[in-house]
């Protein structure tokens, strides 16, 4: 469709150099003249939003990239001081992160939209194939990302995919030490994958380049499926599309925006709060949600070598869709059988994601297996069976037939959607009771802080007196490694100035040196000084404390959690719940008590708490009341205590949150105003074309 | 991109004293960066190895294959799980062995699999006795 341009700039410089490389005639007739269907609807935006979004994360990557250690020594810290050191520091890393996110929840609606409207289909195999390839990209580069912080579910999550490919018949464990260059993941593993996943976008932005190519000579799939005949099908790309993509793409923009400012960690892992520990395996090994799908696939099959392969065979059928579904018509729109069957294929797909966070246990296991089937059966059963038995509603001769007879009746995915969700939901209401008693421990009780919610900001006397409560109780066992004490005096903390920093700093010892003799002194703290560590190191704080050291505190209440599930995490998006870990770590500091139920035995050196998973704890009950003196007259209750040190705690696990909420809300303000901008310079736009 | 010569170097054998773990007990030490459980079987959980029919395991080996004979009470495997490599935890499970947290694989005292997904037994390093209280690993 873009011949060669009669384009011929004015200026001309140039024309000059359009003369020698042609480059404005091509930009021109690929992203100005090029004719687009009229009849796109807004799902044909998320081809501009994952372009921004590739944009986005090679950006936010590289200023990354800057900042970070590839180290296994170092990674976990360098990402801490990224986020509390860096200037936006946090906002870059949120950035990434959830754009890691956001780039695969608009994939999946990308892919989704060429399932229903059969834009796989001839004459747009190869631009479906090439779609399919950088999707697999896309899952390489995510899953070594993950890798980079370094913390328990990097570790692990790195562990159980690499040993993937050790199923692999005799070649198998070679290839994994080739993927690990050493004997277990370790520092030579993080070194190859910080490489390889600075390397993979740009490989993933030169596939987008034949991705557009091909869509280019192919042209746009539209929603009723027929090819543009005239000039009357199609419009001008820009400004039609350019407008619409940019009213798309704001709009996403307003979700993202949601997660970075005010839901960061929402869809990360609290384990990975924790520094990465070959010696330990997390409880629960969960891959980030965009793999759930396929790693419920993985899990549902007692064969490890089949679990492997009905995992990749899930992935790579989809390059077989065009072939599969022979069907001459191409929308959805005019197949009532495969319109319906394609929805089952969505709710079977977002089941098998939930699946994949399950534990692998009873009716999990026999659900996991009964929508494996399904899944494929979808590509290898129901698609080639419709294309023969289906009998499809007339198609409209031309677009602009199509787009005169749509007077009232718009199409219903709106509709369907929420009824998707709705079954969704109905059918797993069930199983939370059961999820919830397997846990262990008893659900921390909910408090009100003065840090929830968008405008929530730290309580300053609370700080004040959960520092007070930190240093003369916690701290004799406890370390706080990330805090210094300049932070003390740092805006949104816990208010103090910079002389009282100081004071507060030169009351602590500080090992030093060596000096010109050699030898290490001690010397008092400076405010650039971080909190001194109670032990001088691992094996120490473990052996005095009877075999379980006692945790950093700096992370803790993001890197503590307890399970949510359904349908509560899905309200926790709406009412932007993030307290998981303050409300753990309030009612753990609580939950002591003396009489042991029936039932449950503690062994030797452990303590009862409700709140604890296992209920088993090494802890002693650590407050008890009138055990740390308050000088502005707050009650001195373990109550009053467990919620002041708990806030303290949050400001040290996230010591910008007041900038990243406020910076949230001047954000949001300007993307809704320029959204109502974008949507109504595009209905001036669109005025005469509908 | 396979191990580098220092990578290889770390990886030379380690000892082992076996003297400080009682019966029932036993520990995890790290070679080539991959735990290694050492654990001194009681009477019990020998026999009990010893008894099951070798045939009906999913990956048949017995005991006497998997232990240096003249120290039958030592066993030494390499702690990781055979289907997708988490560390399996020692004393857990229905066979007085091991399980594997990530996806339910059981081990049993002699660790070989049991129940779940993990298709082999735990690996037996190359290992052999220097004397009657030390091994020596690799
Ligand atoms: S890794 Fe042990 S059961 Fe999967």
């Amino acid at each position: 469709m873009s011949g060669p341009s009669d384009y011929q700039p004015s200026n001309p410089a140039l024309q000059w150099i359009e003369r020698r490389l042609p480059i404005f005639g091509l930009m021109h007739s690929s992203f100005v003249a090029y004719p687009t269907p009229r009849n796109l609807n807004y799902w044909w935006t998320f081809g501009a939003i994952l372009s921004f979004m590739l944009g986005m994360q090679i950006l936010t990557g590289v200023i990354l990239a800057m900042h970070y250690t590839p180290n296994a020594d170092l990674a976990f810290k360098s990402v801490e001081l990224i986020v509390r050191d860096v200037n936006y520091g946090w906002l870059l890393r949120n950035m990434h992160a959830v754009g890691a996110s956001m780039f695969f929840v608009a994939v999946y609606v990308h892919m989704f939209r060429g399932l229903y409207y059969g834009s796989y289909k001839e004459p747009r195999e190869v631009l479906w194939i090439l779609g399919v390839i950088i999707y697999l990209l896309m899952m390489a580069t995510g899953f070594m990302g993950y890798v980079l912080p370094w913390g328990q579910m990097s570790f692990w999550g790195a562990t159980v995919i690499t040993n993937l490919f050790s199923a692999v018949p005799y070649v198998g464990e070679s290839i994994v030490t080739l993927l690990w260059g050493g004997y277990s993941v370790g520092n030579p593993t993080l070194n190859r994958f910080f490489s390889l996943h600075y390397l993979l976008p740009f490989v993933i932005a030169g596939v987008v380049v034949l991705h557009v190519w091909a869509l280019h000579v192919a042209g746009q799939n539209n929603p009723d499926g027929v090819e543009p005949k005239t000039e009357k099908d199609t419009v001008p790309f820009t400004p039609h599309a350019t407008i619409k993509d940019m009213f798309g793409v704001t709009c996403f923009m307003l979700l993202y925006a949601w997660f970075i400012f005010y839901m960061p960690n929402y869809l990360g892992d609290a384990d990975n709060y924790i520094p990465a520990n070959p010696g330990v395996t997390p409880p629960h090994i969960v891959p980030e949600w965009y793999y759930l799908p396929f790693y419920a696939i993985l899990r549902s099959i007692p064969n490890k070598l089949a679990g492997v392969i009905a995992m990749f065979g899930a992935i790579i059928i989809l390059c077989f869709l065009p072939w599969l579904d022979s069907a001459r018509t191409r929308s959805s729109k005019y197949r009532p059988l495969a319109k319906q069957f394609f929805w089952i294929f969505v709710v079977v797909c977002i089941l098998l994601g939930y699946l994949g966070a399950q534990p692998p246990e009873g009716i999990y296991v026999v659900a996991g297996r009964v929508l494996t089937v399904c899944y494929f059966a979808y590509f290898l059963i129901v698609l080639p069976l419709l294309a023969r038995i289906e009998k499809p509603r007339p198609v409209p001769n031309s677009i602009s037939d199509a787009v005169l007879a749509k007077t009232g009746s718009r199409s219903t995915p709106m509709v369907s959607t929420a009824i998707v969700l709705a079954l969704a939901g109905s059918l797993f209401v069930g199983s939370i009771d059961s999820a919830k008693a397997s846990e262990g421990s008893d659900t921390p009780p909910g408090n009100k802080w003065s840090f929830s919610g968008p405008f929530g900001k730290y309580d300053r006397g609370a700080l004040q007196r959960g520092l007070k409560v930190y240093k003369e109780v916690c701290a004799s066992c406890h370390g706080l490694s990330y805090i210094a004490f300049r932070n003390l005096a740092e805006a949104g903390g816990p208010g103090y100035s910079v002389a009282q920093a100081a004071a507060f700093a030169s009351d602590y010892k500080i090992k030093d040196g060596p000096n010109d003799a050699g030898d290490m002194f001690e010397r008092p703290g400076r405010p650039a000084d971080y909190f001194p560590s109670p032990f001088p190191n691992e094996q120490a704080a473990r052996a005095a404390n009877g075999g379980a050291a006692p945790p950093d505190l700096s992370l803790i209440t993001k890197a503590r959690s307890y399970k949510r599930g359904f349908p509560w995490f899905i309200f926790d998006f709406f009412t932007q719940y993030q307290e998981q870990g303050p409300d753990y770590v309030a009612a753990v500091l609580q939950g002591f008590e003396d009489k042991v139920p029936e039932g449950v035995t503690i062994p030797e050196g452990s303590y009862y708490n409700r709140y604890f998973p296992g209920h088993a704890i090494k802890m002693p009950k650590p407050l008890s009341d009138g055990q740390v003196t308050y000088d502005d007259g707050s009650p001195t209750t373990v109550a009053q205590y467990a919620k002041d040190v708990t806030t303290f705690l949050m400001w040290t696990a996230e010591p910008h949150m007041e900038a990243r909420k406020s910076l949230g809300f001047q954000v949001f303000v300007f993307l809704i105003i320029f959204a109502g901008l974008m949507y109504f310079t595009k209905k001036k736009v669109w005025a005469d074309s509908h | 991109m396979n191990p580098d010569a220092s990578t290889i170097a770390a990886g030379a054998p380690i000892e082992v004293d076996l003297s400080p773990i009682a019966e029932g007990q036993d520990i995890k030490v790290f070679w080539r960066g991959k735990p290694i459980y050492i654990s001194h079987r009681t009477k019990k959980q020998i026999d009990e190895a010893r008894a099951v029919n070798v045939a009906s395991l999913p990956d048949p080996q017995t005991d006497e294959a998997r232990v240096k004979s003249g120290h039958e009470q030592w066993l030494v495997v390499i702690g990781i799980c055979t289907h997708l490599g988490c560390i399996p935890i020692a004393h857990e499970g229905n066979y007085d062995g091991f399980f594997c947290p990530c996806h339910g694989s059981q081990y049993d005292s002699s660790g070989r699999i049991r129940q779940g997904p993990a298709p082999l037994n735990l690996p037996v390093p190359p290992y052999q006795f220097v004397s009657d209280t030390k091994i020596q690993i690799g």
